[in-house]
């Protein structure tokens, strides 16, 4: 049964690869991805982050990728954890976490699910650098990266 | 009546996150809905601008300018995600 979580609190990313596994001899893989806030973005300094979504929408949003990812791959449990509000530079952002019974299909729906993440699921990334507060542009390199699952990215071009 | 949310830059833009509106008869796609409001002026003509890059959704579900649109539905305008 896939987890998904949307919060303000930080996470333990340790935690959340032990509880996916726990208990499961069947288990032969976990692939975890972390992104992280950087304290840079396009050339400028970043002080902090706000990240806003669609209450609603993105609990749905991401339930689909996952129950996606999970008809594509044989893996057994997912667990995707989004946070939301500000975030300082070296701050955890999200994780996603997949249990299978090998690695390669545990890579492949860890990496498709974040792809998907980043161009369908409504989250906003709002930026405070030195010269002002400013909107984060979507990357049509973010559509490319989820159009190699087959299904073309529409999201920043 | 229909429930509209706007998001992120746009709600920014147009000085509101969210309203009730009754569909006018001729109002029942996206496309129609996005003219309507554009025919505001002002803020609205600019921020929903065709060309403009943004996104719809209907009832949670990622629509497009075709999707139809119907009383009690909730429709959310906002600018392609950056989440991750």
């Amino acid at each position: 049964m896939p987890t998904i979580r949307i919060q303000t609190d930080d996470f333990d990313a340790g935690a959340e690869v032990a509880r996916l596994r726990a208990g499961n001899p069947r288990v032969g893989a976990v692939a975890s991805f972390v992104g992280v806030c950087r304290d840079v973005n396009d050339g400028d300094a970043v002080a902090t982050m706000t990240l806003e979504h669609y209450p609603g929408m993105t609990e749905k949003a991401l339930a689909k990728i996952v129950d996606e990812a999970m008809a594509r791959w044989k893996v057994m449990d997912v667990t995707v954890v989004h946070r939301v509000g500000e975030m300082k530079p070296t701050d955890q952002i999200v994780i996603v976490v997949v249990a299978g019974a090998h690695r390669g299909e545990a890579f492949a729906a860890c990496e498709f699910i974040m792809d998907y993440l980043k161009t369908r699921a409504p989250f906003w990334k709002k930026e405070a650098t030195v010269d002002g507060a400013r909107w984060v542009d979507a990357r049509v390199t973010d559509d490319d990266a989820a159009a190699r699952w087959t299904t073309p990215g529409k999201n920043a071009a | 009546m229909v429930r509209i949310l706007y998001f992120a830059k746009l709600r920014e833009d147009l000085g509101k996150s969210a309203e009730e509106l009754e569909l006018p008869g001729d109002v029942a796609t996206v496309a129609a809905l996005r003219s309507h409001l554009m025919a505001r002026g002002g803020a609205w003509a600019a921020a929903l601008a065709q060309g403009k890059a943004l996104r719809v959704a209907v009832n949670h579900d990622m629509a497009d300018a075709t999707t139809p649109i119907k009383p009690g539905d909730e429709v959310a305008f906002f600018p392609p995600v950056t989440g991750g």
